[in-house]
């Protein structure tokens, strides 16, 4: 299925949102062999570097602003609850600017898919440090270190009652596929993080190739509230991906 | 024309009493304007409604009273002086100690084992019978307004009836004059519009005074068929309404000023992605918290200015609840025909006076819009001559819908190149050129009276404005509807060879006086301005426009 569009690809050589794109295009080939009807997905996107990956793929898609996709995808979920909703953000849009946007389509538990491109740096605004940017992080507004320390967004979301909630890693996009699958055919709010090495501002490459291992090796209990908060506090030695928490229940939308 | 004036304390039962004299009144034919007074807090304070009633078509309450029901002491300070020569007052002899008709409405609450807040209803017994108003109207109006608890209801007006028959005289005899009026306030009728015009969504954030239009459309929902959402914040509100739109759900948001300034980023990505959408801003007084459960008209220059950018936007300020209704209706019918956002430009005034309202449903705008079969050639954002490309919704076979916030091509991939770029912005405002004509075939200029000399005014403030005529001559009252497009053709043909202008509206710096010498260079220097939160008295305002039309 030739999902390309015309658009030039303008992110830098060597950007984890090439991972991200190629995930999600075979996540898509997959779920339209798989039977979802192509014209019912839909994706939506912030402002940012990962925003231009709706220019990349021959979807329906919206455009839309920094920080507002949760509330956009849920509007058109309350018009349309056949569709196959993914939303795109980085950690910029959607734990600065839109945080609050964030947590309440968890609550919620809107039928939705957030993918969040967390590179823990603003990069299109050339290198400022963002909510997941690590304490002590040199960016040119803070020259000598930022003084915050980072927010933990597994957690956050299983706090906030996300009932699908994973990590993933755009240096393994296979992984990645699979996770996006699950999430867009998991009934409830789904929250995909994924590391995204920024070759500019945040080159993580090797950090993550070294420490990342997959969930699923290691006997992980996804029906646990309480495994899941641990592996997410996981992070200084190894870095899990995977599915973290998965759990049914009744969505946003039939509830009208 | 006559007045009552009922006042408590908040939560003692003055709007439920408005409410449902409103309702007695309007069952016997009568013409009704229901002036609605509270600060912000939920028990306490002084709360008071003055309903006025008329056999002729009635657009203002007045001050001025000939029964004052008192439930409490402070009313009897606040509002004596309001009473006219041979007024009565009403009181809970329980509670007040005043001159008039003592009811011991709380005796006859507990007589009855009814519950404290229930003394409003042995007042409006007493009060009907002062008014020579037949029992049996005030037993229907109870039945339907509580069925879950008639009975008591009805022994408790009824024994305030009795009461005042056995201690007091009838001060005047209201017969049924008519068929029986309908009334609603406002802000019902811009969603009743919006309902009306095929409004499937409405999503809100709660701010006085437009939650209103929140808790009607939620009450009706499965009625109206309509989805209602309070999101989390106005920025939610405006986004949501945004995809849901996108999605092809007819959507309508609510908001006062500072919510509508927190939707600002997104009214222009609506102008941006030319996604259909209606807002009613039901403006309060300002700046910031300002005072926000009483009235303001000063937000016009905030709406025709509101989105950063250029984008073609439609603001529509009615002034009475028949305008109100066919006005909303016509902002949904707007929004989709030219997928733009469309705001409807109320306040407190409008929006929580109850008023007689005489519409046609079958008169209200129906919202269509060009829609798209898609296909494989379909771009959303297709170069057409009147600007207006047929959409198409995600869901469509074999159809790719792209909407962007970003400047983008006739397909919706984003552009940066200045040739595409001039060429998409021209084909927004071309919409603009589209909407200015249809907006001459619309009613965007009310115009009452003939006279030379002109009083020009805008949305609720027209009420007080038609009052005040009433007393005048050779005055001819201009109501410009529409804000943008402004109407200037229209309104400076009224104003050309037109002897004494004056403009009157609830603002500190006469905003359509401005906005009038903007568009037709036309300086207006008499202004009656009102920037106190409080609305209009036509009393008063009769006398100021007396003086500058001298």
């Amino acid at each position: 299925m030739k999902l390309n569009t015309n658009a030039e690809i303008t992110w830098c050589p060597g950007c984890g949102n090439f991972g991200i794109l190629a995930a999600l295009k075979n996540a898509v080939n997959d779920l339209v062999a798989e039977g979802t009807p192509k014209e019912n997905i839909v994706i939506a996107s912030g402002i940012g570097c990962h925003a231009k990956i709706v220019d990349y793929i021959n979807v329906n898609s919206f455009y839309s602003i920094h920080g507002r996709v949760p509330p956009t995808l849920t509007g058109m979920k309350l018009a349309n609850k056949n569709l196959v909703a993914i939303g795109f953000a980085g950690d910029g849009d959607m734990y600065d600017e839109g945080i609050s946007h964030l947590i309440h389509a968890a609550k919620r538990n809107t039928d939705i898919t957030m993918v969040i491109h967390d590179n823990r740096v603003f990069a299109l605004t050339t290198g400022q440090f963002t909510a997941t940017s690590p304490r002590g992080f040199r960016g040119k507004s803070t020259p000598n270190g930022s003084v915050e320390n980072p927010l933990n967004p597994l957690k956050l979301m299983l706090s906030a009652g996300a009932t699908f909630v994973a990590r993933g890693y755009a240096g393994n996009p296979n992984h990645l596929k699979e996770l996006i699958k699950k999430a867009a055919r998991h009934k409830g709010f789904s929250f995909v993080e994924v590391l995204q090495p920024c070759v500019v501002f945040n080159n993580t490459y090797q950090e993550y190739n070294r420490k990342v291992y997959d969930l699923s090796e290691d006997n992980h209990d996804t029906s646990s509230l309480d495994a899941a908060m641990k592996k997410a506090d996981e992070w200084k030695e190894r870095i899990p991906i995977g599915v973290f928490y998965e759990k049914e229940s009744k969505v946003f939308e039939d509830n009208f | 024309m006559n007045t009552v004036t009922i006042g408590g304390k908040a939560g003692e039962g003055v709007k439920a009493f408005g409410k449902l004299f409103s309702k007695i009144i309007s069952q016997l034919g009568y013409y009704i304007f229901v002036l609605d007074d509270y600060p912000s807090l939920i028990t306490g304070g002084h709360n008071f409604n003055k309903i006025s009633f008329d056999k002729k078509p009635l657009y203002s309450h007045y001050v001025e009273t000939d029964v004052l029901v008192a439930i409490d002491e402070k009313t009897i300070k606040q509002h004596k002086n309001e009473l006219k020569k041979g007024g009565i007052i009403i009181y809970d002899s329980n509670s007040v100690k005043s001159k008039g008709i003592g009811v011991p409405s709380l005796d006859i609450v507990n007589e009855v084992g009814g519950t404290r807040i229930m003394r409003n209803v042995a007042l409006l017994g007493a009060l009907s019978f002062v008014l020579g108003i037949d029992f049996k109207y005030v037993e229907k109006v109870l039945k339907e307004t509580y069925p879950k608890a008639v009975e008591k209801n009805v022994a408790i007006a009824k024994k305030g009836y009795e009461f005042a028959k056995k201690n007091s005289k009838k001060v005047m005899v209201l017969k049924k004059i008519g068929s029986p009026k309908d009334i609603m306030t406002g802000n019902t009728a811009i969603a009743y519009g919006a309902v009306n015009a095929g409004l499937n969504h409405y999503i809100a954030y709660p701010m006085t005074p437009a939650t209103s239009i929140l808790h009607y459309l939620a009450k009706n929902s499965s009625k109206f068929g309509v989805k209602v959402v309070q999101a989390e914040n106005e920025i939610s509100v405006i986004n949501m309404a945004l995809g849901s739109a996108y999605a092809g759900a007819k959507t309508m948001i609510g908001t006062s000023g500072g919510g509508f300034a927190l939707m600002n980023e997104a009214l222009s990505l609506a102008g941006m992605s030319e996604t259909p959408l209606v807002i009613a801003e039901i403006q309060r007084p300002g700046p910031s918290t300002g005072v926000p459960t009483y009235t303001s008209q000063a937000d016009l220059n905030f709406v025709l200015n509101a989105g950063h950018g250029e984008f073609p936007k439609i603001v529509v300020a009615p002034g009475t609840n028949e305008q109100a209704f066919y006005k909303s209706a016509e902002a949904l019918y707007l929004a989709w025909k030219y997928q733009a956002p469309v705001i409807v430009l109320g306040d407190k005034h409008l929006g929580e006076s109850i008023k007689t309202i005489e519409i046609k449903l079958s008169k209200a705008k129906k919202a269509k819009g060009k829609i798209s079969k898609g296909g494989k050639n379909y771009k959303r954002y297709s170069i057409t001559k009147d600007g207006v490309s047929p959409i198409a919704f995600p869901g469509t076979k074999d159809t790719i819908v792209k909407s962007s916030s970003y400047e983008h091509d006739e397909f919706g991939i984003t552009t940066e190149d200045p040739v595409v770029v001039k060429k998409m912005q021209d084909k927004r405002l071309m919409k603009m050129k589209s909407i200015e004509k249809e907006i001459e075939k619309l009613e965007a200029v009310k115009v009452y009276g003939r006279g030379k000399n002109v009083v020009l005014t805008w949305g609720s403030s027209i009420g007080a404005v038609l009052e005040a005529a009433k007393q005048l001559k050779n005055v001819k009252i201009v109501q410009p509807i529409y804000m943008m497009p402004f109407p200037k053709k229209e309104v400076a043909k009224h104003l050309r060879g037109a002897g004494k202008i004056v403009c009157v509206e609830a603002n500190a710096m006469g905003q359509l006086a401005d906005l009038i010498k903007l568009h037709t260079g036309i300086e207006i220097d008499k202004r009656v301005l009102k920037y106190d939160s409080r609305e209009f008295n036509p009393t008063e305002l009769l006398k100021q426009l007396k003086r500058w039309l001298k």
